[in-house]
């Protein structure tokens, strides 16, 4: 079966001639989405080369923008920063759906992307890797944090962290009963809600330990003990759990933030055919469970579950019960020019005293 | 042969002149053109001085501006009160392998990346670090001590930075001082004070201000430090611009501010030099 796949592939890139020949597929990612084992499989199975830069959406965003979307073949932006920076900067190129093999993808997730990131009725972005935000808490330390607001209770004064982005100001605002999600379309809205927001990250400044930056930074802290409770990633709190048992994540009361992580196609980028030739490559289902074993998340490829790490299920089940899962507040897309008024709230945050 | 020598001066400059013009000049006017434009609306834009309003309306930028030229000039002064006995030292006391091995010392730890220092900076002074923990072992102090995320722990980075790039002029200058002036303050019955004030520091001034100058050029600059060692409170110009630039998309302020920084930060140095009675000229010369 395999070798005549083999030869099929074979004989189709004889046919085709150029446009199959060995091709560099420059790709702009996360830390984790594209380990060396999956990097080496495909270059052995298709014989192009991949070259992967790592980074996180606000970067691939400005580096696109530097370019007009050249200097990457493929990027991977989260789904709700696709819509709002292709109307503004126009760094992407419609996708190709019939070169997407569906069948790969969970049919729920891969419909709720293509509508989030549709713009002027053309598709954007293909889901790829997804997963969500909430609470790294030490159980023995702050069992009593259950929600973002907790975090500026009395009791875990000073030790506690969070990162000064808009995740934050997000998350805040749920726990503080507003729906900021709702109020995206209404500027004058989303300002009153983040208003209240800023009054009560001030507020809690002096239980802060430090804003955090970087993941590394974050691992840091809560390893040493120094932090008891963190806004943080699911995976984080995973990752630290497999050091010290009391360390995990909590879904928030007030929901997790989820997020998806897509493919998307730079408008410049060069080797279209080898990105979709990735993008079907490693939404395989053995494929992403080795992503999966690497990145920490789940993709969104279907049947992928199976082969991904009782450990990894066991901690999933444990930070998500089903209704916590029901209640997971996934990101709309960002309309373009509402980071102005996020960036003015955290910029006083930080300088207030 | 003029004609020839005209080539040759050409040739000489040629690199320095394509350094200038292609990584300097051409891109901040272009900043400088991004700076003018306002958004109106999506992906329209028109030309105004919007964006320098805001640096002058939102206290917040100023006093993050002012702040960190504060901050940057007490780095300088701490530097140059710790750089200059160390460079008097090596350039006037020390002698032969001693001085290399002093000098060598000063630029050991440059041999390793700036954000590898700040780390070792991290390790030492956090809560569960080792300064913390040998008080804590010497009794000197009952619970864990916190020293780092605060301005003390950026102004210990920044003056660490920088150290360096004081040494390094204050010692070619003062080696260039014979030491028969300074005997001969002495033989004249001048005391250590009245020698340093009259004969030694005069001589040095102009490795004095150039050291200053691109210390506290780095120390503005600086984005690694005061992020990594300051706190909650701790808002760095650069920082600001930063954020602009990469996580807000607002690349129009940020050229803003960019361009702030260069003008203010000249206006400092041209306001110093003024004010200490130095010129830029005597300096280089």
């Amino acid at each position: 079966m395999k070798t005549q796949l083999l030869m099929a592939t074979t004989a189709l890139a004889v046919t085709f001639g150029a446009g199959a020949q060995a091709d560099t597929l420059r790709l702009l990612t996360w830390g984790g989405y594209a380990p060396e084992d999956v990097v080496a499989k495909f270059e052995e199975q298709t014989g192009h080369t991949v070259e992967v830069t790592k980074s996180n959406n606000e970067e691939m965003i400005a580096k696109l923008r530097a370019t007009g979307g050249g200097g990457f073949d493929l990027a991977q932006p989260s789904q709700d920063r696709i819509a709002g920076p292709q109307a503004e900067f126009g760094i992407y190129k419609p996708m190709d759906l019939s070169k997407i093999n569906a069948d790969l993808f969970i049919p729920s997730m891969l419909d709720a992307t293509k509508a989030n990131t549709t713009v002027d009725g053309e598709v954007y972005g293909v889901p790829h890797v997804w997963g969500t935000s909430g609470l790294v808490v030490n159980t023995a330390e702050a069992g009593s944090v259950k929600d973002y607001t907790d975090l500026c209770s009395e009791d875990v004064a000073g030790k506690v962290s969070y990162r000064l982005k808009r995740p934050t100001l997000i998350g805040f605002a749920f726990a503080m009963g507003e729906d900021p999600f709702a109020a995206y379309g209404d500027p004058a809205k989303y300002e009153e809600i983040m208003g209240k927001v800023e009054e009560a990250l001030i507020a809690c400044k002096p239980n802060v330990k430090t804003y955090w930056g970087g993941g590394d930074e974050l691992m840091g802290l809560v390893r040493s003990g120094e932090v008891v409770a963190s806004m943080a990633w699911d995976t984080g709190g995973w990752k630290l759990n497999e050091d010290n048992p009391d360390v995990t994540f909590v879904a928030p009361a007030s929901g997790a933030l989820g997020w998806v992580d897509t493919f998307a196609l730079p408008a410049k980028g060069k080797a279209d055919d080898v990105a979709y030739e990735w993008i079907n490559f490693v939404m395989q289902p053995e494929i992403a469970a080795m992503i999966t074993a690497a990145a920490g998340n789940f993709t969104a490829s279907q049947g992928a579950d199976e082969f991904a790490s009782d450990a990894l299920k066991a901690r999933y089940q444990a930070s998500f019960p089903p209704e916590a899962i029901d209640n997971i507040k996934w990101y709309p897309p960002v309309p373009a020019g509402l980071e102005v008024i996020e960036g003015g709230v955290l910029d006083r945050v930080k300088a207030a005293n | 042969m003029k004609n020839g020598a005209r080539i040759g001066l050409a040739l000489l400059l040629m690199p320095m002149l394509l350094w200038l013009s292609l990584l300097i000049v051409i891109p901040h006017i272009d900043m400088f053109l991004v700076s003018l434009r306002e958004r109106v609306g999506v992906g329209e834009y028109q030309i105004s001085f919007a964006n320098y309003l805001t640096f002058f309306q939102e206290p917040l930028y100023l006093w993050t501006f002012l702040r960190t030229a504060v901050m940057s000039i007490l780095a300088t002064i701490i530097t140059l009160l710790i750089a200059f006995p160390v460079s008097y030292f090596i350039a006037k006391i020390a002698r032969g392998r001693t001085r290399s091995a002093l000098f060598l010392l000063c630029l050991v730890p440059f041999w390793v990346s700036e954000l590898v220092r700040t780390f070792g900076w991290m390790i030492l002074l956090r809560e569960t670090g080792i300064l913390s923990n040998l008080l804590q072992w010497a009794g000197l102090v009952s619970g864990p001590v916190e020293m780092l995320y605060n301005d003390a722990a950026i102004m210990v980075g920044l003056v660490y930075t920088s150290m360096l790039f004081m040494v390094v002029p204050l010692v070619t200058t003062l080696e260039s001082l014979p030491d028969e002036v300074i005997e001969a303050g002495y033989d004249l019955g001048g005391t250590n004070t009245s020698v340093m004030r009259e004969i030694v520091i005069p001589h040095a001034a102009p490795g004095i201000v150039s050291g200053s100058i691109v210390v506290f050029m780095l120390s503005l600059g600086n984005y690694l430090t005061p992020t990594m060692l300051g706190g909650k409170d701790s808002l760095w110009f650069t920082e600001l611009i930063y954020s602009q630039f990469i996580v807000r998309f607002n690349w129009e302020l940020g050229a803003a501010f960019g361009f702030m920084l260069l003008l203010l930060s000249s206006l400092i140095v041209w306001g110093m030099l003024r004010l200490t009675g130095q010129t830029l000229e005597r300096t280089m010369g």
